[in-house]
Parts: C-alpha cells; sequence; structure tokens
C-alpha cells in the first residue's frame, strides 16, 4: 500500500523579512524584525512613532539598505534584485508625497509615464483611478488645492498606478477625520478583493484591528508580538461584560448580579453603564439567565474582547503618552 | 474585519488590464524618456509658479543698472562702451546663477518625499536628476531673453551677428548645464534647503565676480589676476563677447567646452551617487 500523500501547505509570501536591522549613527531603528505576509492578505504592522515602522516599509521599498537581514518582495531579494522588487510594489509614504504644483491629472500620468505606459495609457489609468478615488472634478486642479484627505488619495492613486501586487500604505490615515479615516478603510479592503497584498502600518489600533489578516506589534524596532487580532487580544487576557440596565432604577439590581457572578466589583464607566472583568463566557450565560430571572430589561449587554490598546499597553507597559517620541529620521 | 458589502463598495480598476502594458523598450532610450518626463515635471512647475523666476529676471536687470548707470562712467567713461562691454559678461552670471535653484529645488523635493515614489519605479537613478537639470533648463532661455531684451531697451547692439549671438547664448546655457550638476551635489548633500542656498552663493561668488566682467584683467592686483586668468568663468565670458562684440573666439570657446564636459563628467557620477545614497 502506498503512503498516505502528505499534505504540503505551501505558503506563498508575497513579501518576506528576516532579521532586518538599520541603525542610523547611534540610534537602532530596527533591531532584528521579521515580517511576512502570504499573497492576498493584509499585514498590520502596529506600533507607536519610532518603534521603526516607517524604516522597515523603506527597506521592502527598496529606498533604504539593510545594516544586516534579508528581504524579499515576490521573491526578489530588495537590495540585489531592486529593479524587479520595484516592478511590483507600490508606496504611499506616511505624509502625501506627490507633486503640488502638477494637477491630480499629471501626477498620476507622470507615473504612467515613467511606469512605460503610452500616453494614451497613462492618461486612461489617471482617469480610471481618478474616478475611482472620486477625484474627477478636481483631476485638472494643482494638488496644493486639494483638501488633506484628497491628497491621501491621489497619493494612494499614484501608488497603484501600476497595479502593483505589493502595496505599502505607510500610516495612510494618520491626521485623518474619521469618516475620511473609513473611506480609506474602503479603498484598502478592495485592494485585497483585487488581489494585492499590502502592508499597513498605522499607530491606530482600531484601523489594525478593522484592516489587518494578522499584526506584527513593533517596539523600539522589535516584533513584540505577531498574530490575529483576535489572538492578540487574548493575550491581554480579561474579558468585560457590559450591561446597560433600560430602567436607570434597576442599575443597584444589575450590579448585585455581575457582583455575584464576577466576584468583582462592577464599574461604571458611564451612567446608566455597568462592566466587570469575567474569565469567560461561562460568566457571561450566567449573567443573561440571572438577569432574565430578575426580570432586569437590558438596552445593550455584551461581552467585550479587550481593545487592542490595552494589548499593547499589556505587551509593552506603556500608555499611549510615548508616541511623542520623534519616528527616527529615515 | 473585512465585509464583502463594503469591500465591492465601488468598481475597482486594479485588475482590468494587464500590467506595463506597453513593450518596454530599449535601456538608454528609458532613460531618456522617463528624463524627458520628469523634465516636463519641473517645466510645469516653473510655469505655475513664474514668481520662482523673479531672481533670475529681475537680479540681471538690477546689476546693468547698477553698473551700468552707478559706476559705467567713472569705470569706463563712455556709458555705452561699459554696456557693450558689461552686458555679454552679465549674461554668463545671470545664467550661472539660474543654475543654483536647481539644487535648491532638488533639495526641496527630497525633503518632501516626491522623490520617495520615483525610487520606489522600475526606473534608472539618474533619471529624476537629469530631468531636473534639463527642466530647469527653461530657466537660463528666460534670464537670457529678458536680459537681451532689457539690454536693447538700454542701447546694447550686437557687433557680430544673429548666428554668432546665438552661439554665445548656447555656449552660455552649456557651462550653466555643466555647473548645475555641481548644485545637484550641493543640493543632495545639505540638509535644508537654505543651506543649499548659502553653499551655492559662496561658491558662485569668486566664480563670477572673480571676473573680469567688470573691469579688464590688468586692472587688477596679481594674485587677483592670476585667479581671473584660471577661472573658467572668465573664459565663458570672454567667448560671450567675443560671440556678441567681437574679439578673440576660438580659445575662450574651446575652454569653455573643455570646462563643461570636465565638470559634468566628474559633478554628474557624484551627483548621482550621493543620490543613491541619500536615504
Amino acid at each position: 500500500m502506498p503512503a498516505a500523500p502528505v499534505t504540503v501547505v505551501v505558503m506563498s509570501y508575497a513579501f518576506h523579512a528576516e532579521g532586518l536591522v538599520k541603525r542610523f549613527g547611534t540610534t537602532t531603528a530596527l533591531a532584528g524584525i521579521d515580517l511576512a505576509a502570504p499573497t492576498g492578505s493584509v499585514l498590520g504592522v502596529l506600533g507607536p512613532n519610532g518603534a521603526g515602522k516607517t524604516t522597515a516599509v523603506r527597506i521592502l521599498a527598496t529606498l533604504l539598505r539593510p545594516d544586516a537581514g534579508t528581504a524579499t518582495v515576490g521573491g526578489h531579494d530588495v537590495v540585489r534584485d531592486a529593479a524587479k522588487v520595484r516592478r511590483l510594489i507600490g508606496l504611499t509614504g506616511q505624509y502625501a508625497s506627490v507633486d503640488e504644483d502638477l494637477t491630480g491629472t499629471q501626477n498620476l500620468m507622470l507615473i504612467g509615464e515613467l511606469l512605460d505606459l503610452r500616453r494614451r495609457d497613462a492618461r486612461a489609468r489617471a482617469a480610471e483611478l481618478l474616478a475611482w478615488f472620486d477625484l474627477t472634478e478636481a483631476a485638472n486642479r494643482p494638488a496644493k488645492t486639494y483638501s488633506g484627505g484628497m491628497r491621501r488619495r491621489l497619493d494612494l492613486a499614484a501608488s497603484l498606478v501600476g497595479r502593483p501586487d505589493v502595496v505599502y500604505l505607510d500610516e495612510p490615515t494618520t491626521g485623518l477625520d474619521p469618516a475620511k479615516r473609513e473611506d480609506m478603510w474602503g479603498v484598502v479592503r478592495s485592494l485585497v478583493t483585487e488581489g494585492a497584498t499590502v502592508l499597513l502600518t498605522t499607530q491606530y489600533l482600531e484601523e489594525a484591528d478593522a484592516l489587518a489578516d494578522e499584526i506584527s506589534v513593533i517596539d523600539h524596532g522589535r516584533v513584540i508580538a505577531h498574530g490575529t487580532p483576535a489572538q492578540l487580544k487574548r493575550v491581554a487576557g480579561s474579558q468585560t461584560i457590559v450591561v446597560r440596565p433600560t430602567d436607570t432604577d434597576r442599575i443597584g439590581d444589575a450590579a448585585s448580579v455581575l457582583a455575584a457572578v464576577s466576584g468583582a466589583e462592577p464599574e461604571s464607566p458611564r451612567p446608566g453603564v455597568l462592566t466587570v472583568p469575567v474569565d469567560g463566557d461561562a460568566a457571561f450565560t450566567a449573567v443573561v439567565r440571572r438577569l432574565s430571572e430578575e426580570r432586569i430589561g437590558v438596552t445593550e449587554l455584551a461581552l467585550r474582547l479587550p481593545s487592542l490598546d490595552e494589548v499593547f499597553f499589556t505587551l509593552t507597559g506603556r500608555h499611549d503618552a510615548d508616541r511623542e517620541t520623534q519616528e527616527v529620521a529615515a | 474585519m473585512t465585509t464583502l458589502a463594503e469591500s465591492q463598495q465601488a468598481p475597482s480598476p486594479v485588475e482590468k488590464t494587464p500590467r506595463h502594458a506597453s513593450a518596454p523598450p530599449g535601456r538608454s532610450f528609458r532613460l531618456l524618456r522617463h528624463s524627458i518626463s520628469l523634465a516636463r515635471r519641473s517645466l510645469i512647475k516653473t510655469i505655475r509658479t513664474p514668481e520662482q523666476l523673479l531672481d533670475v529676471t529681475l537680479q540681471p536687470v538690477i546689476f546693468v543698472v547698477l553698473f551700468v548707470y552707478l559706476l559705467g562712467g567713472a569705470i569706463s567713461g563712455s556709458r555705452h562702451e561699459y554696456l557693450q562691454f558689461l552686458l555679454p559678461a552679465i549674461m554668463v552670471q545671470t545664467v550661472a546663477f539660474a543654475a543654483l535653484a536647481t539644487g535648491v529645488s532638488l533639495n526641496t523635493d527630497i525633503k518632501k518625499g516626491v522623490f520617495d515614489r520615483f525610487r520606489s519605479l522600475p526606473i534608472g537613478r539618474s533619471a529624476p536628476l537629469i530631468g531636473s537639470v534639463l527642466g530647469d533648463m527653461i530657466r537660463f532661455v528666460v534670464s537670457i531673453v529678458v536680459l537681451l531684451s532689457f539690454g536693447y531697451a538700454i542701447g546694447f547692439r550686437i557687433e557680430t551677428n544673429p548666428v554668432s549671438l546665438l552661439a554665445a547664448c548656447l555656449l552660455t546655457m552649456t557651462f550653466a548645464f555643466a555647473i548645475t550638476w555641481i548644485f545637484v551635489l550641493v543640493g543632495l548633500l545639505m540638509r535644508e534647503p537654505g543651506a543649499v542656498q548659502g553653499t551655492a552663493f559662496l561658491i558662485m561668488f569668486p566664480l563670477t565676480f572673480g571676473t573680469n566682467m567688470m573691469a579688464p584683467t590688468d586692472t587688477m592686483p596679481g594674485w587677483l589676476q592670476s585667479w581671473v586668468e584660471i577661472n573658467p568663468v572668465t573664459d565663458v565670458m570672454e567667448a560671450a563677447r567675443g560671440l556678441m562684440i567681437g574679439g578673440p573666439v576660438a580659445s575662450p570657446v574651446i575652454h569653455t567646452l573643455l570646462w563643461s564636459a570636465g565638470i559634468v563628467a566628474v559633478f554628474a557620477p557624484l551627483a548621482v551617487r550621493a543620490y543613491r545614497r541619500r536615504a
């Protein structure tokens, strides 16, 4: 009898970095980090300012040479085969790097021409992208007249002219208002639908949670945690039950229920809302049953995972205050 | 996580046509084509902000007025003769100064991150630099036209012929093209646009004023005469004078061309190297 066929799971990485080290003078921006994303996924690189996010992106985008370690994109080494890597990637910088004196169309056509599109094709591609990013009306205005959100969109459009397989988005939503941020998220999601692999750096835990398939949390140039958003949340430990009784007079009764089930004193983060940490979902079931027995109606009842903010705090022992640290000049 | 409804909110054009649809032509042709595309970018920027041409248009006019009317009588005795003597040299000085703006604008572009995108594209490393240098040559043309028109209005006359005049202009621009590469290098080495400007001026003053632009060499002390004679800008000014108002031409023209070629041969590779290294 022949041996049972061995199932080999071939992980095809769109990009893969191992042990990247980069120093600027006496500052160590990267102290040996590994980053990888399977084709068609979103890797979120999460960390405070100065963690080394931008440096890592710049190495993967062939703009910087690592002092040690290797990185490949589409199987090509970013140092030895930089030219091949550049054919596969699109880069959107941390600050919008569009040319302010050029119009939207001119910016995109320039990139198209540099990517060897015929002038006519470059024009068509520019129009296509401008329409997609809702910039058609502003197409013939200099980019300096654009709002911050429009510039970001134009910048992202510029990185997509060549239909890159791998798109680097270096803090694409920093400084955008929440509505614009949601728009940008939609764009990232559709990129993935189209088969692109995305590396997204962000300081917003919520953003990594919303977009990334896997997250690498980095701090001081090292990956301090890696996993799916759900895995990372589990690292941070306890879950929280949130209850908002319909009848505010019954807050006291609801608090007794929570206290009885969890053995901890409930807190009230907002008037009318109670929260209590619990160990597992058995507690949640118990709370539901007891509330029902006591006939306490609720308008809100949830078992909440910890936010990624809490995860980050658990991993680094620091809160956001440390974000004031300057990003290492790249 | 990603919901399907959101991700399909708009028809996306990301994967409709194959990437890099056009056939990639030969390598050197590509470099030229990319450089021209990038030169057009510089040109558009200049056209859109014409106020940045003020320095290369007003400064020579002010110099001419200053030297001819304020000092001309004292230096030469005849204002018209002095204007004839001075204007070709001022033309050279103006275009040389126009060249330093390329270093400043490159530095600004790099700081803004515009060049990061270019460097992440599969184009020749020198294309953005060549593009900037070529695109900024419009500044040379504008400054020459303004200066010659102003000169004509106040009485300057060509004593040779239009072909020689054209040759003088082209030769001046050739030299300016060459020294632009010095400023490109300075622009890549300095951290701030202001520092580029300052350093470039420090280079330009001895080069343009340490010449026989304003007075014949034999009126100067010996040490200065030696400098003036070594200084390549003197050759360019002599050549421009010869071609515009008559006089010896062959030797200064040849010197100018040799100097230009030498400067490009040294500074263009240095600039490209600095560009590669600048992170």
